[in-house]
């Protein structure tokens, strides 16, 4: 049998005031299972009244081991545990970690998958974006909202169905390229979805932007300075909300971001709404991205040649006898890696998605870390919800924009 | 070894931290790391973020070298000059036997969670936390699973001539 736990407030003396002890003030559990908090956060809340005393965060309740689980399988088949962390980024996460594989086992990337990878990263965004307008504009009580973006959010889930098969947990891009080329229809479905959804983004300016309800909620909320975001190692749209045009997309570029032309939006409140509207924004950049990469979509290969690390073709497997000795080693004891380790950092919807890998030379990782944007980011929500409403809490978790399979692991 | 290729700031701060910090330089793949001893990791903290402008910790981790080699663990922390956007690898060698390590907390208050999970997982103690509970595992946890020591956790398989043996054994969500 196991033994349920006792938890007494002794355990948290330090992290609540003195009057929580007292019985002045009330603890209060949001969560794990609270509809708001986005999945299974627990926040600790003490109460003066209903006012925000201080909140504690409490995660974990979706760890699945995907570090340990990563050092027992080889190179390739590692890749499918990333699609499982932050399920709205799962190819922006499938890039990150191959752009870490590629860096420790020095291999190129064609062009051609440099720009695909580009498009769909931003369409990534794109629909993480839309579900997060979607969810937060839902705990504001935008009931119509979060209907009008699951349906553009379908639109992108069905361009992921057609290049990869699966609408979530892609595994399509991979070490030194892709796991095959786009289909034919692929360029037009995503011309379709650019040209349509600008005027989709207007209509959800319309509907928030000048609501007096939205507003009211949204503005001097939850402020949080430039150099607490800095302290704090807080990244992505919550930083550019504060005044910072930090975005490594910019700073580091990766996949040939280089190349095109687009601004990092920033605001300098730092509140709710500077939040949204730094999100709001950078889903009219990512479309500027996307059609710029697909305007200029070279032609060729879209896997490397290195066959000591990347599959051979398929149709090269029949003809070729070292092609078939490639396949066999590879999708058995998987390429071994030289001895080191690598940093590589992605700008994910979210903030800073990095992965630290470090070989020991054998086929397996011998230890993957991710530094993932949730993690660092939830850390604020104490500073986020002190002196506020129980009501703005809700706001609050939802501006950070969080994905508890990105902070559990 | 490439230096000529490392940034001029990146250069000053390697420079200080050989010189007054007992450190070791190492460069891979274009990254640079640090080792430097456990008893001068704050020190060296304060140094790179006030004099060298690393105003960003990154990321806290750690991996275990059991039983490959001693120390047994490394602490590894990122750093980066938001500015410039360098990122600066510094490496802690921690000994196995109740590793512990001076809290970069009052440096960088985000590494308050990270150490936590470095503890969570490695079971490597940060002295003078303000808050050294198990961030992701449950608080009655026993064991630290990141460690290499740790166990992965199979099912065994069962075949109808072992099945009810096997069941026995077998842990079941009801007990």
């Amino acid at each position: 049998m196991t033994e349920i736990r006792e938890v007494s407030v002794d355990e948290l003396r330090h992290l609540v005031s003195e009057r929580a002890l007292e019985g002045d003030t009330m603890l209060l559990n949001m969560g794990p299972q609270h509809p708001s908090t986005h999945g299974v956060l627990r926040l600790l809340l003490e109460l003066d009244g209903e006012i925000v005393v201080s909140c504690v965060p409490d995660i974990g309740f979706l760890h699945t081991g995907v570090e340990k689980n990563m050092e027992a399988k080889t190179y390739q088949k590692a890749e499918v545990m990333t699609d499982r962390l932050d399920y709205l980024n799962p190819l922006g996460n499938n890039l990150t970690y191959c752009l870490a594989v590629e860096k420790l086992c020095e291999i190129d990337v064609p062009p051609r998958a440099q720009a695909i990878r580009v498009i769909l990263a931003e369409l990534t965004r794109l629909n993480s974006h839309l579900l997060w307008l979607g969810t937060s504009g839902l705990d504001l009580a935008a009931m119509s909202l979060f209907l009008y973006c699951m349906r553009e959010r379908e639109k992108i889930l069905d361009i992921f169905e057609m290049v990869s098969g699966q609408r979530m947990m892609t595994t399509y891009i991979r070490p030194g390229g892709l796991w095959r080329d786009v289909p034919v229809e692929f360029e037009d479905a995503v011309i379709q979805f650019i040209d349509a959804f600008p005027r989709e983004l207007d209509k959800y300016h319309d509907l928030l932007d000048t609501n007096e309800l939205f507003i009211e909620r949204t503005r001097g909320i939850s402020i949080i300075t430039r150099d607490e975001c800095v302290a704090y190692g807080i990244t992505g749209p919550i930083l550019r909300a504060s005044g910072m045009a930090y975005d490594l997309r910019k700073a580091l570029p990766y996949s040939g971001y280089e190349q095109y032309d687009f601004n990092i939006p920033t605001r300098t409140e730092g509140d709710i709404y500077a939040r949204y509207a730094v999100r709001m924004d950078e889903m009219a950049e990512s479309l500027k991205i996307i059609r710029q990469a697909l305007n200029k979509l070279p032609f060729g290969p879209v896997r490397s040649n290195k066959r000591k690390f990347v599959p051979p073709p398929r149709s090269e497997i029949g003809t070729s006898m070292e092609a078939l000795i490639h396949h066999f080693k590879l999708w058995t004891e998987g390429f071994s890696a030289p001895p080191g380790s690598v940093y590589v950092a992605t700008e994910s919807p979210r903030g800073e998605l990095g992965v630290f890998l470090e070989s020991d030379g054998g086929p397996k990782p011998y230890r993957v870390h991710f530094r993932t944007p949730t993690f660092a980011n939830l850390q604020i929500m104490p500073i986020l919800t002190r002196g506020h409403f129980v009501a703005d809490v809700v706001a609050a978790i939802g501006s950070i924009d969080i994905v508890l399979g990105d902070a559990d692991r | 070894m490439g230096v000529v290729t490392m940034d001029e700031r990146l250069q000053l701060a390697v420079n200080a931290a050989l010189e007054r910090f007992a450190a070791s330089v190492q460069e891979f793949r274009g990254e640079v790391t640090l080792i430097v001893p456990a008893e001068s990791i704050v020190e060296l903290m304060r140094t790179l973020r006030d004099e060298f402008g690393f105003d960003q910790l990154v990321d806290v981790t750690a991996v275990d070298y059991y039983p490959r080699q001693t120390p047994r663990f490394h602490v590894v922390y990122h750093i980066r000059i938001l500015a410039k956007s360098i990122v600066l690898c510094v490496r802690v060698p921690l000994d196995g036997n109740a590793p512990r390590l001076s809290t970069v907390e009052g440096i960088y208050p985000g590494a308050n969670w990270y150490e936590r999970e470095v503890y969570d997982m490695f079971g490597i103690t940060f002295t003078g936390h303000s808050d050294m509970r198990r961030i992701i595992m449950p608080q009655d946890w026993q064991g630290h699973p990141l460690r290499k020591d740790y166990p992965l956790g199979y099912e065994e398989v069962q075949y109808t001539f072992n099945f009810d043996q096997i069941s026995v054994r077998k842990p079941h969500p009801k007990d």
